[in-house]
């Protein structure tokens, strides 16, 4: 996989110099949740977002969904200011919580995002279909959200993020609430869906196992202000069950945990 | 208020059981107190603390119910009977009630989507919401029936049973604005901001995310809602003396009650069933709406 970032304007993602200030509420100051970012992630290519918590992930997450506005700085999804992007659905998106309707059954919930703009029953159907066999859930398509454990819910959650096949996919701890074994196991699928998919992915996450194990690179941040102290390349391979345990995995999770505490030397 | 609807026919049987053991649990009670207590009631000092036990204040439930084939008007043949006119005042008055529950509902929703949409309106709005039901009714009702005769509503004069059916309508609109707000407001952050993902447009997100999210608010709302109208319309119709209803007839078998006591109740019964049975026909939305009744579990 490439992990160069593209020269052309078709970058999956490029923020330049983007800052966020929340407002002071009350008798509370102002708080700099971000600050001076500049990152560029290139089609298909792989990025975690790891940092302690208020080092502002989740926040820069939101402003590439166009669900915060940034204070300063430009953003750009698929070379489109990130409005446009969202407007024209260029992302697809999951959070720590999957968010079902539980009124509709899991087909229904993937079908949302389709039936919003336009695709007819038949298309919406099918593609629902695809991706919930894509994710091995089709034999669930019938049930209620209610029926399906936490691991199958974050599936149909992902699932109903690449409905409208999106360059681009945004997750925000999406496996937080998952217990380890199932977490590992969603990590091995969302590598194979990305590949078949590929799509470039924004990952925010606390765990560093996971962001090594997924990205091709791993962006640390820190907090007060908010910022990127580094960007660490993973290169260890073919991402199977056997990279958990090799050197090279255990060597790129130092190198992270080193990052972390700001004691990395490049 | 949690009316649910059984799922099986083991819960149904049981409720039945309990309803029909309330009510002889109260017919007991009530005898029980005329067997018990003095005729004249227990005083201490001069103050009655506990009422009068005689045929005259609580004549014999046997009484009451051997009310309902009498003729209404006693000795003159070709009179209806109690029966016959306790029940066509509660259709008549059902009506009223209907009327003022549709409008309420109408009114209350639309309040609620608009609070919804925009926070300056539910700023401006809610506190008079809340202010108008501190409003006594009574005080409204003769102000409201002034209006026959002197309003014409789209080329149509303003009839008195309007104004029943508007103070029906003014009780029954206010669980409906609270209670379909927070319907419409339950949504968690995650759902709403999934719909802002996928550029859902504001009408897209209240029919298909805020509306069936509402419905676990919504249906007790349509309840209270009913009962309320029902009471509304009853009060209405007494204070502005319109006659039909059961209203008034709770009034004029009232004064007749020296010469047949148990006459009272019987007119008392069917308001009581009344209320009963509007809310029973609203509480079939259960039924219907089941699948947006949130069950555990998903998050």
């Amino acid at each position: 996989m490439s992990v160069e970032p593209a020269a052309t304007a078709a970058a999956a993602v490029n923020l330049a110099g983007v800052g966020k200030t929340f407002a002071a509420r009350g008798r509370g100051s102002a708080t700099e949740a971000l600050t001076g970012v500049d990152l560029t992630i290139a089609p298909g290519e792989f990025v975690s977002l790891i940092g302690p918590s208020g080092c502002g992930k989740s926040t820069l997450l939101r402003i590439v969904a166009d669900l915060v506005e940034p204070t300063v700085g430009e953003v750009l999804v698929n070379g489109k200011p990130a409005r446009r992007a969202r407007l024209d659905q260029d992302y697809g998106i999951a959070f720590q919580q999957s968010g079902l309707l539980e009124w509709r059954t899991v087909r229904g919930n993937v079908e949302l995002p389709l039936g919003l703009h336009g695709a007819d029953k038949r298309e919406r159907r099918s593609r629902a279909d695809e991706l919930l066999a894509l994710v091995g859930l089709e034999e669930f398509a019938d049930h209620r959200p209610s029926q399906l454990s936490g691991g199958m819910q974050q599936r149909v959650a992902i699932a109903r993020a690449l409905a409208r096949r999106p360059a681009l996919l945004l997750k925000d701890e999406p496996f937080g609430a998952l217990d380890e074994m199932t977490r590992e196991r969603m990590q091995s699928e969302l590598i194979r869906i990305c590949a078949e998919t590929s799509a470039a992915v924004l990952f925010v996450t606390h765990s560093i196992p996971e962001a090594v194990y997924l990205s091709n690179r791993v962006v640390v941040m820190s907090a007060r202000p908010g910022r990127i102290t580094d960007i660490v390349d993973v290169a260890i391979g073919e991402r199977d069950e056997d990279v958990r345990e090799a050197d090279a995995f255990f060597g790129a999770i130092t190198e992270v945990r080193e990052a972390l505490r700001g004691r990395r030397v490049a | 208020m949690t009316l649910r609807w059984p799922t099986s026919s083991a819960p149904a049987l049981r409720r039945a059981a309990m309803i029909a053991l309330a009510v002889v649990l109260l017919a007991l009670l009530w005898e029980g107190y005329k067997l018990v207590f003095p005729e004249d009631g227990v005083h201490i000092g001069d103050s009655l603390v506990l009422p009068r036990s005689d045929d005259a204040s609580m004549p014999h439930l046997k009484e009451i119910v051997s009310v309902f084939g009498q003729d209404e008007v006693s000795g003159s043949a070709g009179s209806s009977t109690v029966f016959s006119s306790v029940v066509s005042a509660v259709w008549y008055s059902l009506r009223l009630a209907a009327a003022g529950f549709a409008v309420g509902v109408a009114v209350g929703f639309l309040l609620a989507v608009a609070m919804q949409r925009a926070r300056i309106v539910e700023r401006a709005l809610l506190p008079y919401v809340v202010l108008s039901q501190t409003v006594p009714l009574i005080a409204l009702a003769p102000l409201v029936y002034g209006w026959s005769g002197n309003l014409t509503l789209f080329g149509a004069d303003w009839q008195p049973w309007m104004s029943v059916s508007l103070i029906s309508a003014y009780l029954a609109f206010f669980p409906v604005a609270i209670g379909a707000l927070r319907g419409l407001e339950s949504p968690p952050p995650v759902q709403t901001e999934l719909l802002s993902c996928y550029a859902a447009s504001w009408w897209q997100t209240l029919v298909r995310l805020r509306l069936p999210s509402s419905v676990p608010y919504l249906v007790p709302a349509l309840k209270l809602a009913a009962a309320a109208a029902v009471i509304g319309a009853i009060v209405a119709e007494i204070s502005t003396g319109l006659p039909g209803g059961i209203g008034r007839l709770i009034i004029s078998y009232a004064q007749q009650a020296t010469g047949d006591p148990a006459k009272v109740y019987a007119p008392i019964a069917g308001a009581a069933v009344m209320g009963l049975f509007a809310v029973g026909v609203v509480s079939l939305l259960d039924v219907g709406l089941r699948r947006y009744q949130t069950p555990e579990g998903v998050s």
